[in-house]
């Protein structure tokens, strides 16, 4: 870790002069993941702008037209247990409370837990190739151990995967990211906010330097009757998903109004695929017809040496998950498979 | 009124308040004024040469002291021979910073010392190196069938070689009716215990060094330093008094301890070396292991030929060895025996032992074909071991000094419900999950190594006891108090055990499951030794009451001498050390040995019997150990709590072996690729469910006078195939690879 300036910002307009004064500049919010960053060396940061003192952002508001408003400083536990997310965003709770360890949820915020950087054994380790912390040096992850590793959206570049529980219910949920900079503020799309790797696995998002996340917003519907968030995972807590689904039914009796099907853990974001989900639009909700939306969500899914089961697994992981949200009272502390 | 015997209560840990409230101090939080922080810089290429280390830079930066590396490393002791510690495997051991060859990733080629430690550990990270890559092999995979005998040395006293063959193996396999086979694959494992391995060496000028060092073996520590450094041994004292967890890492003397000691010698300053938890995985580790086993059985279930051949990692420069093929005979009696085992030399560091060694490895290769041959057989897998069970180790020809293993079997298999499993796998369902009930034996070794003790009784009435031993999380500090306290009949109230310090009467490294019986044999020597004096000074006081009696006429009971015949004749312990010893201490420093004459005519080891029932998602494969129970047989329980905490640790650790965790090995780049407690994973509470102990107490005569066997490693051994065989029992797979993942189900 090198050396680093600290400034606390009590103010917006005071928080982007000082980040914007160097291009290695970085706020902190919850510091969860940019600290680790700094003591492997991967992140060199000149300052930490931190931006806890700033007196908006910490709450949880509705909006006139019905929608809901998370604070980007507000912590991921304190977005998860709060009555209006556990009530009427039961999937976004859950997600968030399937991730990290709880002494970490105390300390994420909403803001940095879409800017978390991947997991990936490579890309943490400075003194081998890795083309998403060193451009152009290679992936060592295609050749090396890639159990878990990305099967979807992958290039020749960077199998990483996204390594956030609650972006995956964002996802589903049609979330909008309110950023702010000393320009003005922009929303982006969910779906638009996290990159595939391409051949720019170094950009994670397209959030810009100098551009502040300030909130998350969540569209009125929330999905609070039928909806559920599996994630299978190498222990039963504090370890990040092979495969996580997060499903969200609007349903009519046993027919799909809507359904909405988010995957993590096997690619460079959330992954949607609105194909399969038109398909379930007015079916019945069955094992058959999730099955089908499954076969679609994973097409063209791509398996590597020691990932190749997370095609399988992720199959069956949609269709469990599906069936589960139709009793959404199956589902198991720390999203484990119903019983 | 007399007090009952404090061996075989169930005390709290002494030491516990102080661990709670953080009062108790490890060696990295020894701070005293003006001292230096070293940070370890290690190779980043598997194996080679360094061609330079630029350190000039470094060295400029304000608040750097010094940089160490081979190129001005002060010198130390020429002969290898210096280097090994009690715990040295044959070869050449490891010196650090010695030349400019690396023999593996991660190896330590410099040391920064620093005015922080953030500092030092800043400078490590700019520090730039040239290397002269070489072509390295760290795969053990690829090595199935080309390993070559190992070196043997004094090592093989404690882990003997594999016993001879007997009989004819091959024939007897071919001819058999029911066979049974298969091929086992371990990964590595790293210890990690929750403590960073860390030295503060004080240095306390004339060549005189006090060391606190977090270490299974403060005179091991003291004798190495002595000899590297070329320093007299009174003048090194090493102290451990707390020890966060070691589990066979702090056995040998690790890096830091080298490089701290160095540094304090050359700049005449007090420094502290530290290892981060990656630099935790840059020193000894389990060894990856494969194994292939051929076991073959007649149609009434007796055993009738066993093949067992195990293929182990080495390094390069030392010959680690375990016992990993020598049980299976020692517990399933037949005629017909083929036992082998062979290293392979890689690049990598010398693995060292680790809970269990060699025992958890070859254990579940061995009870998981028994499990094979059973349903081959037909038969109850409990059953099956229960025919063949024998008093009678064949390997030595000898009877067991004692062996409840059948009551294990039987009482634990009760309590389980063993009963309730239906015979054929995927038989048992519970909602989405399949059901499998496992079962398997533990088998350990019950040693003891010689070791002094001190006793002393004080004008308090107090008994004070020594010993250079560390307490590594064991609760040694109370089971030895309990010991001590029962020498005297004293409450352990008034029982002083003072230990973790080198220049404490010596003990031999904590290992091996016999500390207990070792340094409680000394205890026990010295406190007989103490009474003896007790009574001589007793009876020499004006007007004793205890006349000319001897020590069998007379009783140490709450503080007291007193005459059996006449229990009002009675003088103080504080009486005699006041009036009969002018207020000074009474002190006595004895031996314990083991009882070689005696011992040779027996077998000794403890035994287990692990019932397991896991949980398996039939559609995703997610396993749980949904309930487990351990019956141990291992002489006599001194402690039930610390002893039931000591078998949980273990079953936590069973599970974690068997499902959870592993060292990733990246061949290509050759180093280990999870070296953080976020990757390599251990289990967490959500991981662990109904666990459940029961101690069979064994009455051993034979073992020694305390008849103690040990329980370090008993509680692991036998829990990793008990899972396995649940999950045969659960899905009708066999899975021969540690850890299981759960996607091998699908």
């Amino acid at each position: 870790m090198n050396n680093f300036d600290y400034g606390a910002a009590a103010e917006l307009k005071d928080a982007f002069i000082q980040v914007n004064e160097n291009a290695a500049n970085a706020f902190l919010a919850g510091g969860t993941n940019l600290i680790d960053l700094l003591k492997y060396n991967l992140v060199k940061a000149e300052k930490l702008v931190d931006i806890n003192p700033l007196p908006d952002y910490h709450g949880i508001e509705e909006t006139s037209d019905g929608k809901v408003r998370l604070g980007a400083l507000l912590t991921n536990a304190d977005t998860a247990y709060h009555p209006l997310i556990e009530t009427n965003y039961p999937l976004l709770s859950r997600a968030i409370l399937a991730g990290a360890s709880a002494q970490i949820r105390n300390m994420a915020t909403n803001g940095g837990n879409l800017l978390q950087r991947t997991r990936c054994y490579y890309f943490y380790d400075a003194n081998v190739p890795c083309n998403k912390r060193n451009p152009g040096s290679g992936c060592s992850a295609i050749p090396g151990y890639n159990r878990t590793m990305a099967i979807l959206g992958t290039s020749e570049y960077c199998i990483a995967v996204f390594p956030s529980d609650m972006c995956v219910a964002l996802a589903a949920l049609d979330a909008t990211v309110d950023v702010s900079s000393a320009e003005g503020n922009r929303s982006i799309a969910f779906a638009d906010f996290h990159r595939l790797p391409g051949n720019t696995p170094h950009l994670d998002n397209n959030l810009q330097h100098g551009e502040l996340i300030t909130g998350i917003t969540l569209p009125k519907k929330g999905f609070e009757k039928n909806y559920s968030y599996l994630k299978l995972r190498d222990r039963n807590s504090y370890a990040f998903a092979l495969v996580s689904v997060a499903t969200a039914l609007d349903l009519d009796g046993d027919r799909i109004k809507e359904a909405r099907i988010a995957l993590g853990g096997v690619a460079h974001r959330p992954w949607r695929v609105k194909e399969a989900e038109d398909l379930l639009q007015n079916q019945t909700a069955t094992r058959e017809n999730f099955a089908a939306a499954a076969d679609l969500i994973l097409k063209g899914a791509k398996g590597f040496e020691h990932n190749s089961f997370k095609i399988e697994l992720a199959k069956r992981a949609i269709i469990r998950n599906c069936m589960m949200a139709l009793h959404p009272e199956s589902q198991m502390p720390g999203a484990q498979p119903s019983a | 009124m007399k007090n009952p015997p404090a061996t075989g209560q169930s005390i709290s840990r002494i030491e516990g308040p102080l661990k709670v409230t953080g009062a108790a101090k490890y060696s990295g939080e020894y701070n005293v004024p003006g001292l230096l922080y070293g940070y370890v810089v290690n190779s980043t290429i598997t194996k080679g040469k360094i061609i330079k280390i630029y350190t000039e830079e470094i060295k400029a930066l304000p608040g750097v002291i010094d940089v160490f590396s081979h190129e001005n490393r002060p010198s130390t002791a020429w002969f290898d021979m210096k280097y090994a510690d009690m715990d040295a495997p044959p070869g050449s051991p490891f010196r650090p910073l010695h030349d400019a060859e690396i023999r593996y990733n991660g190896q330590p080629i410099a040391l920064i010392v620093a005015e922080t430690f953030e500092l030092a550990r800043y400078a490590a990270s700019i520090i730039s190196v040239d290397y002269e890559k070489e072509i390295f092999d760290t795969d053990l995979r690829s090595h199935f069938g080309d390993g070559r005998e190992p070196e043997t040395g004094m090592a093989s006293l404690l882990k003997p070689p594999p016993p001879e063959p007997t009989g004819y193996f091959e024939t007897a396999y071919a001819a058999a009716k029911y066979k049974a086979s298969g091929e086992f694959y371990h990964g590595t494992e790293h210890h990690n215990p929750m403590e960073l391995f860390t030295t503060t060496t004080l240095y306390e000028g004339k060549g005189k060094l006090s060391i606190y060092d977090k270490t299974q073996g403060t005179v091991n520590c003291q004798l190495y330093v002595a000899n590297v450094f070329g320093l007299r041994f009174k003048d090194v004292k090493v102290i451990s008094p707390f020890v966060g967890g070691a589990f066979g890492s702090g056995l040998r003397p690790q890096y830091q301890l080298f490089l701290s000691v160095m540094a304090a010698l050359e700049l005449k300053r007090h420094v502290r070396v530290t290892l981060d938890r990656s630099q935790m995985f840059t020193f000894g580790h389990r060894p990856p292991t494969l194994q292939r086993t051929r076991f073959a059985a007649d149609a009434d279930g007796m055993v009738t030929a066993l093949n067992h051949t195990a293929f182990a990692e080495t390094s390069r420069f030392e010959d680690y060895t375990e016992v990993v093929v020598n049980w299976s005979p020692k517990l399933y009696p037949a005629a017909h025996t083929l036992l082998d085992y062979k290293l392979v030399p890689l690049d990598v560091f010398s693995p060292m032992d680790m809970r269990a060694p060699g025992g958890s490895t070859g254990m579940h290769a061995i009870e998981s074909t028994l499990d094979e041959l059973a349903y081959q057989l037909k038969m109850d897998p409990l059953d099956l071991r229960l025919k063949n069970y024998t008093m009678i180790d064949i390997t030595v020809n000898l009877p067991y000094s004692s062996k409840e293993l059948k009551e294990c079997y039987l009482k634990g298999a009760e309590k389980f419900g063993w009963a309730n499993r239906a015979p054929e796998p995927r038989s048992m369902k519970r909602g989405h999950k399949l059901v499998g009930y496992g079962m398997a034996t533990g088998i350990w070794d019950a040693m003891q190594a010689p070791a002094r003790a001190e006793a002393a009784m004080t004008r308090d009435g107090k008994l004070h006891v020594k010993s250079a031993v560390t307490d590594i999380g064991t609760g040694t500090f109370t089971v030895m108090t309990q010991i001590a306290a029962d020498e005297l009949g004293l409450p352990v109230a008034d029982v002083i055990f003072s230990y973790g310090d080198s220049k404490l009467p010596f003990a031999p490294i904590q290992g091996g499951s016999m500390t207990t019986s070792t340094v409680g044999t000394a205890i026990r020597a010295a406190g007989k030794a103490l009474r003896k004096k007790l009574l001589r000074v007793a009876k020499r006081m004006k007007d004793s009451p205890l006349g000319k009696a001897e020590l069998e006429e007379v009783i140490f009971q709450n503080g007291y001498i007193i005459l059996k015949d006449n229990p009002q004749a009675a003088v103080s312990f504080a009486d005699i050390i006041n009036d009969g010893h002018h207020g000074l201490p009474l002190k006595t420093t004895n031996t314990g040995v083991p009882n070689m004459a005696k011992l040779n005519k027996y077998s000794r080891a403890a035994h287990s019997a692990v019932f397991v029932e896991v949980e398996v998602d039939e559609e995703l494969g997610v396993i749980n150990v949904t309930r487990a129970l351990t019956a141990v047989a291992a002489g006599k329980i001194i402690n039930p709590k610390t002893s039931r905490s000591q078998i949980l640790g273990s079953m936590v650790w069973g599970i974690s072996k068997a499902l959870r965790e592993e060292t990733i090995l990246d061949n290509q780049l050759g180093k280990y690729m999870n070296q953080n407690l976020g990757e390599y994973h251990i289990p967490v509470h959500a991981d662990i469910h109904d666990l459940d102990v029961m101690f069979i107490e064994e009455n051993d005569e034979h073992i020694n006078e305390l008849g103690i066997k040990g329980l370090g490693e008993i509680g692991l051994v036998g829990v990793a195939p008990a899972i396995t065989n649940a999950i045969f029992h659960a899905t009708g797979k066999r899975l021969n690879q540690l850890p299981v993942h759960f996607d091998m189900l699908l």
